[in-house]
């Protein structure tokens, strides 16, 4: 049960708020709400998807971020440019832990950086012509490439280069596609309107390269997974249990994904959403152009994966159905044990999550299946229809946060002492300072995977460890501690 | 006048969905709605309405329209 009422949820957001400059007050209560499971639409409570405000610490990141290191990246078999100077790519280089196979600098390029390194001579004098010498050097250096996309970086939209057409041209003379991608980081509020341009590029560049070749065969079985990207083997976790149950999964994106996966995709029968928010606008696009439907599930805990699982096999013929069940039966064992185990370390502990895309309402599932509460929850780059589908998972009167700010969090954490956090890197080391157990839940800690029921085995595993380390009691130097509360924290 | 989207959601209902401002809701009524034409007056369960121009035959969903606010 929730241990605040709306009512004390609703002062903390004010006395959190009176800090502020009147404007900034007035702006940022709209981004801070107590949440009421009645509500049907969401922008009648909570304001999302609005530029941050000047001054206050956001978390959020860039439309660059959003399409090369989101969307774009995690395709293996192509190479993506940072094309601006080197710092962007530099410095988010494999942060993300999308796991692939292959071997990489030969067939796949995941962790490498490519950049076009923009001196300032590019800058005056325009990159166009660095960027068409560039494409040949990566044709020359790794021939098995299977194309190339240009991922521009703040400079190229201020200094107006034409990279449309140099991609065009060497699209030509390569055979290859070079995708231009107009994700410059100034774009938009957050690295949201990144994936959405980047969704369009494979929308306009590569979906329908094969639309007049049939040489792939089909089954009535085709389905692709879209929008997971295999972080720590998330992808690959979720894989196999579609395949146990009878499905072929023709195409992943992007993790673990080819580009020959994504010219595929129109042939399946069915997508798979995983991530709602980055790559909705593709599965819109499939849809009405291909008539394929689309769906989201959600592979959190097994109380999700379950319903997940039978959503799925309902929309094929009995043998899935029976697969679906086959599966869900196979794993109740594991699931039993690994509850068993965990849930009686970590019943009744309070979360507060504050993540991206999917998780922030997703992950809510996998801690209830072990006896935990989200009390508080907020996405970064979340829009209203992201809002719309939290309301209903989180409890009355719990708070949610639309991209928080660094003072806000702390304030809110310091009011509501949950027993662990969920956030990101920016956000673990204060956290931990302040002596609360901190996960990461964007790149699930250097663990993973999350997803699946192997990954779930993994989550409570990770969630026990962080929470019961003793290392939260040995925060205060021994000579300062009483007599009394060194004895507690011993027992 | 803003481009729309209109799908099916899982329950059969209609669903009116504008990128831009990343509405999705259900469509209430519809003034003409039968195999003759679809259009005119579309009013959503939020209670916000809008127009298009009767279109016949009647469109096949999904598809991509463009509305008059109402
Ligand atoms: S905002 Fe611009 S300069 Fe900064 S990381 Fe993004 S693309 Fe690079």
């Amino acid at each position: 049960m929730t241990s605040m009422t709306r009512e004390e949820t609703e002062a903390l957001i004010q006395e959190v708020l009176e800090v502020y400059p009147e404007k900034s007050a007035k702006d940022r209560a709209k981004h801070l709400t107590a949440n009421d499971p009645a509500v049907e639409q969401s922008k009648k409570c909570i304001t999302s998807n609005r530029k941050s405000l000047p001054g206050v610490m956001t978390i959020r990141g860039c439309a660059y971020a959003g399409s090369k290191g989101v969307v774009w990246g995690p395709i293996k078999d192509m190479i993506h440019v940072s094309h601006g100077p080197v710092g962007c790519g530099q410095y988010s280089r494999a942060g993300r832990r999308n796991y692939y196979v292959g071997m990489t600098g030969v067939n796949t390029f995941g962790t490498m950086n490519f950049t076009s390194d923009f001196q300032e001579k590019d800058i005056v004098f325009g990159g166009d012509k660095k960027l068409d010498k560039l494409v040949d050097e990566i044709e020359q250096l790794f021939p098995l490439n299977k194309g190339v996309t240009v991922q521009s970086e703040c400079p190229i939209g201020l200094i107006g280069d034409d990279i449309e057409a140099v991609s065009k041209k060497k699209t030509k003379e390569k055979q290859k596609p070079v995708v231009p991608v107009r994700c410059e980081g100034f774009r938009g509020v957050s690295q949201s309107l990144g994936h959405h341009i980047a969704n369009d590029a494979v929308r306009d560049w590569v979906l329908h390269n094969r639309d007049n070749d049939n040489r792939f065969e089909s089954t009535p079985y085709d389905v692709t997974i879209i929008g997971d990207y295999n972080i720590g083997g998330d992808a690959w976790a979720s894989r196999t249990l579609l395949e146990e149950m009878g499905l072929r999964v023709i195409a992943q994106w992007s993790g673990d994904g080819t580009l020959a996966e994504m010219e595929n995709t129109p042939k399946a029968k069915l997508n798979l959403l995983h991530c709602y928010r980055s790559m909705n606008y593709i599965s819109r696009h499939m849809e009405e152009k291909y008539g394929i439907p689309w769906m989201e599930y959600n592979f959190f805990g097994p109380t999700k994966i379950e319903e997940s699982l039978r959503a799925i096999a309902a929309r094929f013929d009995d043998k899935i159905k029976e697969g679906a069940e086959r599966v869900i039966a196979k794993y109740k064992p594991l699931m039993e044990a690994t509850i068993a185990k965990y849930r009686p370390r970590l019943e009744g502990k309070k979360v507060m999550l504050y993540v991206g895309g999917l998780r922030p309402r997703h992950i809510i599932g996998a801690y209830e299946d072990l006896g935990m509460e989200v009390v508080g929850t907020g996405y970064e780059f979340a829009h209203n229809d992201d809002y719309d589908r939290t309301i209903k998972e989180m409890g009355d009167s719990t708070l949610i946060y639309d991209d928080v700010t660094g003072y806000e969090f702390e304030e809110f954490v310091k009011k509501i002492k949950p027993d662990l956090i969920g956030s990101g890197i920016k956000e673990k080391y204060i956290f931990q300072k302040m002596g609360i157990p901190f996960r990461q839940m964007h790149s699930w800690d250097y663990s993973g995977p999350y997803h699946g029921y192997d990954g779930f085995a993994i989550f409570a595993r990770d969630m026990d460890m962080t929470l019961n380390n003793p290392c939260w009691g040995k925060l205060q130097a021994p000579w300062k501690k009483t007599e009394s509360e060194s004895v507690t924290k011993a027992a | 006048m803003p481009k729309v989207m209109l799908r099916y959601s899982d329950k059969g209902k209609l669903l009116f969905y504008v990128a831009k401002k990343d509405q999705e809701d259900e469509i209430a009524k519809v003034e003409k709605d039968d195999e003759n034409a679809w259009g005119g007056e579309v009013e959503l369960t939020d209670g916000s309405k809008f127009y298009i121009d009767p279109i016949s035959p009647p469109p096949k969903f999904p598809t991509t329209l463009m509305f008059k606010k109402a």
